[in-house]
């Protein structure tokens, strides 16, 4: 039997950056406080306002209620504009959150291992020790002939248009035939029995 | 560093158990003194909430990684907030022969 190996969805992207600094002739003199940026904030502002999701959706990713997504929405739109006006510094830190790492699959010994402290550069496989390894995106690969076809779809999150999605093909390379969106993977709820926890 | 192995009896020649939270018995193994502890999964027959429970048992066992067939969705995350890495080995393998490939 060939493996079937679930995708597994990150939930939270770490910022590329630690913050931001203001530019131009005025800034040096200053000297207010940078103004301070949750992780659970920046994840909510690039969610909504940089992929597009909306709150209800975001609010799933994220695993808070919609109200709470709200309040951490609301709250960091106020501290970029607060930032942007008084041409002060942000700071992204802190907050209750987790990076999800990402997978690797190693080439010799076949095995697929995540990477949960971020701050090991070099990634060599935890079991045989090898560096052929390769970042890896856990999809599933052996989908049931009969008990559930298409159960990932490519979706709009724009307006929500779903077509099956056809393995192999990125669904980030194609664009939703009603508004122009780029599609996004949309993994079903599916087998549950098999998810063994 | 010990390192958590899923398994399907309680001894490192059996066979790799491929379910992570339901699984029949962890071997925690300790790559510093080469010593095994064998811990039967008191959440091998639990109807809800086996994975992380186990996740809790490895974690107590000061396991940093785990070894096994599958994990699911939540246990990606929790393991990940844990710092404790997972490890996927989807071809069929004794215990024992994680055990060698840790040592090599
Ligand atoms: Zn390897
Ligand atoms: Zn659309
Ligand atoms: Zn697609």
């Amino acid at each position: 039997m060939s493996p079937r190996v679930r995708k597994i969805r990150k939930v939270f992207n770490p910022p590329p950056v630690k913050g931001f600094k203001p530019y131009g002739s005025d800034t040096d003199g200053r000297k207010t406080e940078p103004v301070q940026l949750l992780f659970e904030e920046y994840e909510a502002l690039r969610l909504c306002d940089y992929d597009f999701y909306n709150h209800h959706q975001a609010s799933v990713i994220m695993g808070v209620s919609r109200p709470t997504f709200t309040r951490i929405y609301a709250s960091v739109r106020q501290k970029v504009a607060m930032a942007f006006a008084e041409g002060r510094q942000i700071v992204i830190e802190g907050g209750k959150v987790y990076f999800d790492s990402d997978w690797y699959h190693c080439k010799d010994c076949k095995c697929y291992f995540d990477n949960p402290r971020k701050d090991v550069e070099e990634i060599v496989c935890p079991l045989c020790g090898s560096k052929q390894v390769a970042n890896y995106e856990i999809e599933d690969e052996m989908p049931d002939a009969g008990d559930n076809q298409h159960v990932d779809f490519c979706v709009c999150v724009s307006c929500g248009y779903k077509k099956p999605h056809q393995p192999g093909k990125p669904c980030s390379n194609e664009i939703c035939p009603k508004c122009n969106a780029p599609l996004r993977r949309n993994v079903g709820r599916r087998r549950r029995g098999r998810l063994n926890n | 560093m010990k390192v958590a192995i899923t398994s399907t009896g309680n001894s490192i020649e059996s066979m790799l158990d491929e379910r992570f939270g339901r699984c029949s018995y962890f071997v925690i193994y300790n790559t510093e003194s080469k010593s095994t502890e064998i811990v039967p999964n008191p959440n091998k027959d639990a109807e809800n909430g086996a994975g992380p429970a186990s996740l809790q048992l490895v974690a107590s066992h000061n396991a940093e990684k785990i070894v096994s067939g599958e994990f699911g969705t939540k246990i990606k995350s929790l393991a990940d907030s844990l710092k404790i890495q997972l490890v996927v080995v989807k071809e069929p393998k004794k215990v024992k022969d994680i055990i060698e490939m840790l040592n090599k």
